[in-house]
């Protein structure tokens, strides 16, 4: 959304949710919403256009995980508020990207990272299913037959995630899913020896790789 | 419990277990050392190499003790790791009733390694608590939140004030059903911490004897990371620094302090100078070089400078990759820490650090579970010619020690090398 289609009291609130003014923002939304009667969709349109300049912030190295954690924290309070205002015609809700089924494999109960990514995928417009942690491999097959994902990500902390993604991989190749699905790993010690070991496209460091690698699957520009 | 064995210490074992801590402290003393040290931290490893599963190793002390030795006597670490306290933990935390953790046979498999829980065990409101009174809030609040036998403590009375007929009348809580329950759990798990500890104590003497020194025995935390793992969970923590800033900074402050005291207390108990110090939340990738400076360093810092003044060896294990800390965690008195890094690239360390602290690590995880025998042999040749050879005070380890998964292959790879390419 261009700053030049925004009022000045629109702009103020994305510059304080970018700039992490979490009071004065949650102050404003509210008032907004609840006060003045502001659309919901268009206050949620505000907080996407600012959850992007976080994103980008976070690309050049000026935000980090503190930020990303902060940033998720204001929209769910202020969606909070919104989302039961919102009265929606059907065909009205905004259309998503691909679909992203992300899980973190068995053996391992982290989610730190899983959650972040999970976040950063939702709030650039891809439509995600995050399963949970200590994911069977029966269960990543019926996920994926059930919510037919465009990608799969496997997240993981432990060294014992490697043969659990590598087995996750093979599983789904054996169903014969393989071709239609781009998997992503990611995790404190995946590397590229590890994406060659597990047999995954590609791997990412932190969430916005998973959201620039999604999206070059998926076309868009990144 | 039968009587401790005594371990007699040949002139052989004693004039080689000299030659290892010569190793280990001429590292720490920025003197070169005859060869390279190597260092040998494993833990749910031992039970792929003995054979056995993670539970048994947990809990079997006998066992374990065993697979503990002959890993040592076959690699020969210069600085091999206190096993049984490392890992034969299960009874003690099943007396305990420890909340924080899963282990095998309590909640993972058994198979499994043992995982924390990241969860919020403070709430943002009770940093005002902590801060006017920690031992209280130890007490009353978070040690029965995360421990079953502290549960009932809630129940005590608050000991500041209690004087002259307020003490008499004060201590009537200790007599409450809840409160006495609590204190025989107390003691039955410290009955089996002692149980520990002698087992420790034994494996110790026993690899001393066959000529073993121990890399460390205690260990201790950060002030930030103890808050952020251990109290207000990984994004909890991450809000404070926006939300409650002040009040973070000064239980970072006071955390440094009452750290210092509890770890010289624990490490002159452990009668040994080394003290390791995992670290989760420093890396490059987790905060900004400026929330770095603020709230990570100036505490931690401050705890690194107590402990050095009290005759601690600190050595900090910097997990993940901290490239971008490198100068700033240079500012300490040189010759007086171990630097363990995980994935920060270990020459430019060495460039950055190398006339400050000795070096340890740091064999990738990645390459040691899924590599072949001379891409390990190929990692250690690079890090003793790029590093050892050119005056780094480097002791040569896996990244954070040996993955579980490392095929065994991998491991005798690394001390081969390193006794081959640093000699």
């Amino acid at each position: 959304m261009p700053t030049s289609d925004m009022t000045d009291q629109e702009k103020q609130l994305v510059e304080w949710l970018a700039d992490m003014n979490e009071d004065d923002a949650f102050a404003l939304a509210k008032r907004m919403l609840l006060e003045e009667g502001a659309n919901p969709m268009r206050v949620l349109d505000l907080c996407r256009a600012a959850m992007d300049i976080v994103g980008k912030r976070f690309e050049k190295g000026e935000y980090f995980l503190p930020e990303l954690v902060l940033a998720g924290e204001m929209l769910d309070n202020i969606g909070a508020i919104a989302k039961p205002l919102i009265k929606q015609a059907p065909g009205d809700a905004p259309k998503k990207l691909a679909k992203v089924l992300i899980g973190t494999v068995h053996g391992d109960l982290h989610d730190i990272g899983k959650n972040i990514v999970t976040f950063m995928l939702d709030i650039n417009g891809f439509d995600v299913k995050d399963i949970g942690v200590d994911v069977p491999v029966e269960t990543f097959l019926n996920e994926i037959n059930a919510f037919q994902p465009d990608v799969v990500g496997l997240s993981g902390f432990l060294t014992l995630a490697f043969d659990s993604m590598k087995e996750t991989i093979e599983a789904i190749q054996g169903a014969g899913m393989r071709n239609k699905i781009k998997i992503m790993i990611g995790g404190g010690q995946i590397d590229e020896i590890v994406r060659s070991y597990t047999g995954a496209d590609a791997f990412g460091t932190n969430a916005i790789d998973a959201v620039t690698l999604c999206k070059s699957w998926s076309g868009v520009a990144a | 419990m039968s009587a401790p064995q005594t371990y007699v210490q040949t002139p052989e074992a004693k004039a080689a277990y000299d030659a290892r801590w010569q190793r280990i402290m001429d590292c720490v003393n920025l003197k070169q050392p005859d060869r390279m040290p190597t260092a040998f931290l494993a833990t749910f490893w031992l039970a792929r190499y003995g054979g056995i599963n993670n539970r048994q190793l947990m809990y079997d002390y006998e066992k374990t003790k065993e697979i503990g030795e002959r890993a040592i006597l076959e690699f020969e670490p210069d600085a091999p790791s206190p096993t049984v306290l490392a890992i034969a933990t299960g009874r003690a935390l099943e007396a305990i009733g420890f909340k924080q953790l899963q282990w095998p046979g309590h909640g993972v498999r058994d198979d499994q390694p043992y995982q924390y829980l990241d969860r919020e065990y403070m709430k943002a409101e009770e940093y005002d608590e902590f801060l006017f009174d920690p031992t209280g809030f130890y007490l009353r609040t978070y040690l029965p939140r995360v421990a079953e036998a502290f549960e009932g403590l809630e129940e005590l009375h608050y000991l500041p004030g209690l004087h002259y007929f307020r003490l008499v009348a004060g201590i009537r809580s200790f007599a409450k059903p809840r409160v006495r329950q609590a204190f025989e759990k107390i003691i039955k798990a410290a009955e089996e911490v002692e149980r520990l500890t002698a087992q420790h104590a034994d494996f110790t003497q026993r690899m001393a004897a066959h000529g073993f020194p121990m890399s460390y025995i205690t260990t201790a935390v950060s002030p930030y990371d103890m808050l952020a793992d251990y109290f207000r969970g990984a994004t909890g923590m991450m809000k404070d620094l926006y939300r409650n800033k002040d009040k973070l900074l000064q239980l970072l402050d006071k955390a440094a302090v009452f750290l210092v005291r509890q770890t010289l207390w624990s490490a002159k108990s452990a009668g040994h100078p080394i003290v390791f110090i995992p670290i989760h939340w420093a890396p490059d990738a987790f905060m900004s070089g400026k929330q770095f400076e603020t709230f990570w360093w100036p505490s931690f810092r401050k705890m690194l400078i107590g402990l050095i003044e009290g005759g601690i060896i600190p050595m900090p294990l910097w997990e993940a990759d901290c490239t971008k800390r490198l100068e700033i965690i240079r500012d300490i008195p040189p010759g007086k820490c171990i630097y363990w890094f995980e994935r920060t690239d270990m020459v430019r360390a060495f460039e950055v650090l190398g006339d400050v602290v000795a070096l340890r690590g740091n064999i990738s995880p990645s390459l040691l579970t899924t590599g072949k025998p001379d891409e390990v042999d190929a990692a250690v040749r690079h890090l003793a010619e790029n590093v050892f050879h050119k005056g780094g005070k480097l002791i040569l380890d896996g990244a954070f020690g040996i993955p579980d998964e490392t095929p065994i292959e991998n491991v005798r790879a690394m001390f081969t090398a390193a006794r081959k390419y640093a000699s």
